[in-house]
C-alpha cells in the first residue's frame, strides 16, 4: 500500500471531475465526499452509483455532473453495475480488446442502498471478489424519499417513519456496525471517515482505491435537511461527531488488523453533537434522557472495544 | 484464445444445450446468471466450457437473479457483448432491472426457459414468465424446439447489436418440453457462427475514458415520455432488422424463418395461434383434424415484441373461426394472444372471424391431440354457425367443473 497521498495544493489543482453544477442541497456533505474520492488519485475512474440524493441531484438529464464514467441502475444494485464493468474490463482486456490504463472501480450508495436494500448484492461483490471500492455515504437516513430511518438511522432520532411523539422517543433500535460486517467479508482494506479529517480521509481513500480486491469505505455525511442544522454548519457537525466518538475513524486491514487513526485530544459529551440537531431536540426532554445517557454509555463501550482491539491486533 | 470446438454436422441436443452452444460460439464478453430450474443447464453447460478452455471472456457467477441482470448491464454498458438465462421466479426477480435495462438500450441477450409462477410452486413449463415480459421493453422471440433455440440466439445477438436497434432480446424455449428433449441439430461450425454474429461493436461505453458516458440519468416529465417513446418507436421499427436477419441466416443455412408462420393456411377456415412448443403439436393435431374434413391450419408468432400485428392479421384474413391458445393463467381477462391478435383482426375490416381463446397447460400440464383435435372440432362448428357456439374463454384439461367463460 502507499503511502504517497496528494497533498491540499496538489488536490486543489486536480482536474474537475465531478461539477459544482449540481442540485444537492447547499451544505450537503455529500458533494464534498465525492469530490475527494475522485480527486485522490490521477488516472481513470468508472462509477456505478445507487438511487439516493447523490443519483437524483447530479444525472438530471440532459444534463450530467460527472465527467467521469457514470452508471445508475437501481436503488440497491451500485456495486454490482460496477462489478459488471470489471468483469466486462477483465474480460476485453484478455481478449486484447481494452488497451490503456488500468481504471479504478468506484460504486456510490447512500445508508440506505447500503445498510439494508443494497446489502445482498455488495455482500455477493465482496464474496466473489471483484476488484473495486464501495463507498457509503452515511448520513444515517432515506434523504432522497424524505427522511426514513435506516439500518444506520442511530438510537433516539426523530426520523419521518420514526417520529418523536407524545409517546415515542424516536428510533427504537441502534446503528448496524456495517464495517465490523464488510471487515468479516475478508476485504483487504475497510475504514471509516469524515470528511472534516481531511488528510485522513484522502489517505484512506487513495489506500482503498489502491487495494487490490474489494475494499469498503464508510464515509460520514452531513445532512442539512434531515440533522436540521444552518447549511454552514456542515463541516462542524462533523467535527462534533467524531470529536463525540459518535463516529469514530479507523480502519481494519485485512480483516482483522484494526488501526485507530483519529484520537480526539478533548473527547466531547455526546450532549454536545445531539443538541445541536433538530433531529435529536426531543431527547433533552426529561422523558427521553435516559437515551441520550444511553447513547452516551454505547459510544463510550464502542471506543473500548476499538481501543483493546487495536492493542491486540485483532 | 479459447479453443475451438469440433462440431459434427447433426448434433443430438436439447434446447438447454443448444443454446450453450450459440452464446460459447458468439464469445460472449460477460455471462452473470445464477441458476433456476428448467434454465439452469444453460449456465452449466457454459462453465463447463469455460473449464475446458473453449471460452475466454468472463463467468460470474453472482449471488441472484437481479444481481445477475444488474451485473449484465453494468458490463453491457461498459461496452462488449453480454447474455444471461433464466425462468420464472428468476425472471420475476430481474423484472425491476428488465426495464433499466432497456431504457438504457443495452443489447443483452436472456435465455428464458419458460415456467410457471409460483404460488403453488411449481417447475414446468408453461408461458407465465414470458407474459410477465411483455412491456420490459425487450425484443422478445419464441423458438419451438432445440434447433431453433440454437439459430435464435445467434440471431438475437445480430438483431440486438444492429445500431438501428440497441435493444436487448429475449429468447423463449419451452421449459422441459424444449429444454431437457434432446433431438437432433444441425449447429454451424464456430467460425462460420461468429462471422455471421460478428465482432461486437460499442457505443457510448463506459470503458471510453476519453468519452465519459452518464448511463441511467433521471428524467421527469419533461424528457421521460421522449425516451420510452424513442424506445417504442425503435422496438416497432426492429421489425425490418428482424426480418433482415431471418433472411441473412436462411441464406447461410436454409432454415428460414418469419414473424409469423403459417401451417395449411392456404384454404384454411379454421385456426389454432399458438406459441412455443404447442405451435407443432397443433400441427399435428391439423394434418387430422383436415383427415376428418376439417380445413384446418395453425399461425405461430415469433416475435411477441414488436407484435406483427399486420402480418397475423394477414395470416388469418380468410378464417372464419380462430382459436388463441394462452399457456399462462390472464387472471381476470382473456389470454394474451386472445387479445394481441383479437385487436390485430379488428383492425382489418374485412376479418369476421369469430374468435375464441383456451387456457391451457399451466404449470406443464399436458396439451394432448385430442384435446387440440377438440379445438379444431368446436371452430368448425362456430364457422359453420357463424357464431360462438360455446363459450370465449374455456380452460382446456382442467379437473373437476367445466370452467368457462365470456
Ligand atoms: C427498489 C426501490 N425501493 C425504493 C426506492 C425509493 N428510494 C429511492 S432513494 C431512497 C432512499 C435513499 O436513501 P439513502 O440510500 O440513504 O441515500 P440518500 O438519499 O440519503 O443519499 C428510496 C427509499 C427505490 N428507488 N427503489
Ligand atoms: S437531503 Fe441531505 S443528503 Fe440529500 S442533498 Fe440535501 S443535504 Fe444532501
Amino acid at each position: 500500500m502507499t503511502k504517497d497521498v496528494k497533498n491540499l495544493k496538489q488536490f486543489s489543482k486536480s482536474a474537475e471531475k465531478f461539477e459544482g453544477a449540481n442540485l444537492l442541497c447547499p451544505g450537503c456533505a455529500h458533494g464534498m465526499i465525492i469530490r475527494e474520492v475522485l480527486n485522490s488519485v490521477d488516472g481513470h475512474i468508472l462509477i456505478g452509483n445507487s438511487t439516493g440524493c447523490i443519483e437524483v441531484s447530479t444525472a438530471v438529464y440532459p444534463y450530467t455532473s460527472w465527467d467521469v464514467p457514470w452508471i445508475h441502475i437501481g436503488f440497491e444494485n451500485g456495486s454490482t453495475a460496477v462489478a459488471g464493468a470489471e468483469a466486462m474490463y477483465k474480460a476485453l482486456k484478455r481478449k486484447g480488446k481494452y488497451q490503456g490504463e488500468k481504471p479504478r472501480f468506484v460504486a456510490f450508495g447512500g445508508d440506505g442502498a447500503t445498510y439494508d436494500i443494497g446489502f445482498q448484492w455488495i455482500s455477493g461483490c465482496f464474496e466473489r471478489g471483484h476488484d473495486f471500492t464501495y463507498v457509503c455515504f452515511d448520513n444515517e437516513v432515506y434523504a432522497n424519499t424524505g427522511g426514513q430511518r435506516s439500518g444506520s438511522t442511530p438510537l433516539g432520532s426523530s426520523t419521518s417513519t420514526t417520529p418523536a411523539g407524545r409517546v415515542s422517543y424516536g428510533k427504537k433500535e441502534k446503528k448496524k456496525d456495517l464495517l465490523a460486517i464488510m471487515a468479516a467479508h475478508g476485504s483487504p482494506y475497510v475504514a471509516q471517515v469524515a470528511p472534516n479529517k481531511w488528510k485522513d480521509m484522502n489517505k484512506k481513500i487513495k489506500t482503498a482505491l489502491d487495494t487490490e480486491g474489494p475494499t469498503f469505505i464508510n464515509a460520514l455525511s452531513a445532512c442539512t435537511t434531515e440533522w436540521r442544522f444552518d447549511c454552514n454548519n456542515t463541516v462542524e457537525m462533523m467535527d462534533l461527531a467524531v470529536d463525540s466518538l459518535v463516529f469514530p475513524l479507523y480502519e481494519i486491514v485485512n480483516g482483522h488488523e484494526l488501526r485507530i487513526t483519529y484520537r480526539p485530544k478533548n473527547i466531547i459529551p455526546v450532549r454536545d453533537y445531539l443538541g445541536v440537531q433538530g433531529r435529536f431536540k426531543h431527547l433533552f426532554k426529561p422523558e427521553n434522557e435516559h437515551i441520550i445517557e444511553q447513547i452516551q454509555k454505547d459510544v463510550d463501550k464502542k471506543w473500548e472495544m476499538l481501543q483493546k482491539r487495536e492493542e491486540a491486533g485483532v | 484464445m479459447a479453443s475451438k470446438y469440433e462440431l459434427s454436422k447433426i448434433e443430438v441436443w436439447d434446447g438447454n444445450m443448444a443454446a450453450s452452444h450459440a452464446l460459447r460460439q458468439a464469445q460472449i464478453d460477460v455471462v452473470a446468471a445464477y441458476p433456476i430450474t428448467p434454465s439452469t443447464p444453460i449456465v452449466q453447460n457454459y462453465g463447463k466450457f469455460l473449464s475446458d478452455g473453449y471460452i475466454d471472456g468472463e463467468f460470474v457467477m453472482v449471488e441472484s437473479e437481479h444481481a445477475a441482470m444488474s451485473a449484465c448491464v453494468g458490463a453491457a454498458a461498459a461496452g462488449g457483448r453480454v447474455a444471461t438465462a433464466t425462468s420464472s421466479q428468476g425472471f420475476a426477480l430481474m423484472i425491476e432491472v428488465m426495464y433499466q435495462a432497456s431504457g438504457m438500450r443495452v443489447p443483452i441477450v436472456l435465455n428464458l426457459v419458460n415456467r410457471a409462477l409460483a404460488a403453488p410452486l411449481n417447475v414446468n413449463g408453461d408461458h407465465s414468465d414470458m407474459y410477465l415480459s411483455r412491456d420490459c421493453g425487450w425484443i422478445n422471440l419464441c423458438t419451438y424446439n432445440p434447433q431453433e433455440a440454437y439459430d435464435f440466439n445467434l440471431m438475437a445477438f445480430r438483431i440486438s447489436e444492429d445500431m438501428r436497434v440497441r435493444i436487448p432480446t429475449i429468447v423463449n424455449q419451452d421449459g422441459f418440453i424444449c429444454s431437457h428433449t434432446a433431438q437432433n441439430v444441425q449447429p454451424l461450425s464456430d467460425d462460420e457462427a461468429y462471422a455471421f454474429v460478428g465482432e461486437y461493436k460499442t457505443k457510448n461505453a463506459l470503458l471510453d475514458f476519453s468519452k465519459p458516458a452518464t448511463y441511467g440519468a433521471q428524467t421527469e416529465e419533461d424528457w421521460h415520455f421522449e425516451h420510452k417513446a424513442q424506445l417504442h418507436h425503435d422496438l416497432m421499427n426492429s421489425v425490418g432488422v428482424i426480418e433482415e436477419v431471418f433472411e441473412e441466416f436462411a441464406k447461410l443455412t436454409g432454415r428460414k424463418y418469419s414473424l409469423v408462420e403459417s401451417y395449411d393456411m392456404s384454404d384454411a377456415e379454421v385456426a389454432i395461434v399458438a406459441l412455443g412448443t404447442t405451435v407443432e403439436s397443433a400441427r399435428v393435431a391439423a394434418k387430422s383434424a383436415r383427415e376428418k374434413g376439417i380445413r384446418a391450419g395453425v399461425v405461430s408468432i415469433r416475435s411477441l415484441r414488436p407484435f406483427p400485428y399486420k402480418q397475423v392479421a394477414e395470416a388469418l384474413q380468410n378464417c372464419k373461426a380462430v382459436a388463441m391458445l394462452d399457456r399462462s393463467l390472464p387472471a381476470g381477462a382473456m389470454g394474451m394472444l386472445f387479445n394481441e391478435v383479437g385487436v390485430a383482426l379488428l383492425q382489418n375490416a374485412q376479418n369476421k372471424a369469430i374468435l375464441s381463446n383456451y387456457i391451457y397447460g399451466l404449470g406443464g400440464r399436458d396439451m394432448t391431440q385430442e384435446a387440440l383435435l377438440n379445438i379444431y372440432h368446436e371452430l368448425n362448428e362456430n364457422a359453420k354457425a357463424g357464431k360462438l357456439t360455446h363459450e370465449t374463454q374455456q380452460f382446456v384439461g382442467l379437473r373437476g367443473k367445466k370452467m368457462a367463460f365470456n
